[in-house]
């Protein structure tokens, strides 16, 4: 099962960075979204894929009797997920009001912090 | 609880049983004063009469508290706590060393600072958009990092502290503020997302989040485990947050945007907690790998150092100019991380502490300037000496503290990675960082001497500023006498923090002292 989800979140890497290497803010946003879930289903690969067995010890034992999927990365998943979502939805905002304001989703128009063309420093007075 | 269960569970094996110790509140407190009064603020945020006053009150106790936990780590070495009694690794930990507890009060007073500027800077309209408790929670984020002991947990803090600072920076909404936000907001996402992928395959090679467990495993781990992997990917991530160059532009591109407080408090605090994440990864947990890639390291600290001052002396907007000279100071950091010596981590370290208050000082007197003058712009300032010879004192102080010259603090800490340089037989990276001296004096010179010493704007210019109506604000001018004077003493009285400083690069290198605060027993 692992080596099908490794080869899963590398595409999910591939696609995530194909996208955020374009102008258009929205295209980068998309990309970011990807990338969040590419993350968390390398965190949830990495303990492990198995449905089976439950993560319980049995009774009368101190450890776990064989190998489980490690509830701990599902954890940490499950933190992440609500951070990169409400980091989402704010960037999603925050690309609207970009587009009204200033008119463009391409990130070469966006240039109202840093305008083209200002003028050097004065050299003496 | 174990009692409540049909069968009685014998649990001393994995949580503290007995009462909480007092000193666990003090490490927690950091984190635990701003997120009440943050807390509280948003409960009480249509009463904005009242925000300032009590944000200032939970800043107040915040510097107590960093200033009571500093005081215990120097006399009895680093302390640590375990979240809800599970004994480490299992709890989350919060381990204060000299490092992260010098760093969190540092971040502490800055943050006090900035509040008593905001009280004038900030007007209604700022308080209803919710500018103290954005900055209450983003000290939370801030002291939360600097005392974490689980790398996961210092993931936490980062988005805690990048979510308030987007508060902080959007705080207005004007045109030029939405487009640096969505750059800035962009690629530091991007930048918590590798950190997350790099503890993801942390967690697969260790099986620990705990820093002192994973520092103790490190040292007997196989040659098979990826550690390289770890900490290349560790080095991108944080230096991404710290801004070092090739992934620098977010700066730049929106330092310069938002209100000129919230501007100060990013310029002055968030840099620095990519070099504190990392020295804390780099150097305690993966020290051989740090070795390894110490060139790298070394070139990226001289070409973020140069291109940074090349920038600041390229642009004409003060807010600006400082906006490089803090990327310009993040290559001076990284030129300590890359020598990895005792002398060198400790010029990192007294350098990150004298970089807070001298970039925080410079945008509020960049704030000042604006006030009085009528500009940011060099173009257009002019004539402050006649205005107040007070301020232009300070700007001096200020311009010298920056450039690493006499008597202020940004000497000493040079005069350290210098030598660390030297030492190490790395001429050119000590070169480099002379050479940035020199042309950071360069760059503060020229707006001396346009803002202050010049009568008036060059012709064809529009006048803005008349010396005999100006504004002199008080609040202002006197937060910046008070942000001066502790840069002065710094640069006077060096001694005790590169004594703080020396114990803190030593605790970073041997880390056994933190993995025994961690682990008293060496269980676990």
């Amino acid at each position: 099962m692992e080596p099908a989800f490794a080869v899963l979140v590398g595409l999910f890497f591939a696609v995530a960075i194909y996208l955020m290497l374009s102008k258009h803010v929205i295209r980068i946003l998309l990309g970011v979204a990807i990338f969040g879930n590419a993350v968390n289903l390398l965190i949830f690969t990495s303990g492990r894929v198995m449905r089976e067995v439950a993560a319980i010890i049995p009774e009368g034992a101190t450890t776990l009797a064989g190998p489980v999927a490690n509830p701990l990365p599902q954890a940490l998943i499950l933190t992440a997920i609500v951070i990169s979502f409400s980091f989402f939805a704010f960037l999603l905002v925050l690309a609207y009001r970009a587009y009204q304001e200033l008119g463009t989703d391409d990130t070469d128009g966006m240039r109202v912090a840093e305008p083209e063309g200002e003028p050097l420093p004065p050299i003496g007075y | 609880m174990a009692g409540e269960s049909a069968k009685a569970v014998d649990v001393a094996g994995a949580m503290i049983t007995g009462p909480v110790p007092a000193v666990d509140w003090l490490i927690v407190a950091p984190v635990l004063i701003p997120l009440v009064f943050g807390a509280l603020l948003l409960m009480f945020r249509h009463e904005m009469r009242w925000h300032g006053i009590v944000a200032l009150i939970g800043l107040a106790a915040l510097v107590g508290a960093d200033a009571a936990l500093l005081s215990r780590v120097l006399e009895h070495g680093p302390l640590s706590m375990t979240m809800g009694s599970w004994l480490p690794p299992f709890g989350i930990s919060f381990t204060a060393d000299a490092l992260g507890a010098t760093f969190a009060l540092t971040a502490g007073i800055v943050a006090f600072v900035c509040a008593i500027f905001a009280l004038r800077d900030i007007d209604v309209s700022g308080r209803r958009y919710g500018f103290y408790p954005f900055l209450m929670l983003m000290m939370t984020g801030v002291s939360g990092a600097f005392l974490t002991g689980d790398i996961f947990n210092l993931y936490v803090w980062f988005e805690v502290f990048v979510i308030s600072s987007f508060g902080l920076l959007v705080l207005g909404s004007e045109r030029a503020q939405i487009d640096g936000a969505t750059k800035y907001a962009i690629l530091n996402l991007v930048g918590t997302t590798l950190f997350l992928i790099a503890t993801a395959y942390l967690y697969g090679t260790f099986g620990t989040l705990n820093m002192a467990d994973i520092a103790r495993k490190a040292q007997t781990i196989s040659e098979a485990a990826p550690l390289m992997t770890l900490a290349t990917l560790y080095l991108l991530a944080f230096g991404m947050k710290a801004a070092a160059f090739p992934v620098n532009f977010w700066l730049p591109a929106s330092y310069h945007t938002p209100r000129i407080v919230a501007a100060a408090l990013f310029g002055g605090l968030l840099t620095k907690i990519g070099i504190y994440a990392l020295l804390r990864t780099l150097v305690m947990l993966f020290p051989v790998e740090r070795a390894i890639l110490a060139d790298l390291i070394g070139w990226v600290a001289v070409a973020t150092m140069i291109l940074g001052v090349l920038g600041a002396l390229a642009q004409s907007d003060t807010r600006r100019v400082f906006g490089f000279l803090v990327i310009s100071g993040v290559g001076v950091m990284m030129a300590g991380l890359a020598l990895g010596t005792e002398t060198g981590l400790s010029g990192t370290i007294f350098y990150a502490a004298h970089s807070m208050l001298i970039m925080t000082a410079l945008y509020l007197l960049a704030g000042v300037m604006k006030e009085m003058g009528g500009s940011f712009s060099l173009h257009e300032l002019s004539g402050l000496y006649r205005a107040s010879p007070l301020l232009t004192g300070i700007a001096l102080l200020l311009a010298l503290a920056i450039a690493g010259l006499p008597p202020a603090s940004g000497l000493w800490p040079k005069v350290l990675l210098v030598k660390a340089a030297v030492d190490a037989n790395a001429w050119w990276l000590a070169g480099a960082i002379l050479l940035t001296g020199f042309l950071t004096t360069i760059a503060m010179g020229r707006i001396f001497l346009f803002a202050f010493w010049r009568d008036a704007p060059a012709k064809g210019v529009a006048k803005v500023f008349d010396p005999a109506t100006a504004a002199r604000p008080v609040v202002g001018q006197g937060v910046l006498v008070v942000l001066t004077v502790p840069i002065v003493l710094l640069g006077v009285f060096p001694e005790p923090v590169i004594r703080v400083a020396n114990m803190a690069a030593a605790g970073l290198l041997h880390s056994s002292a933190y993995i025994n605060a961690v682990f008293p027993a060496g269980g676990g």
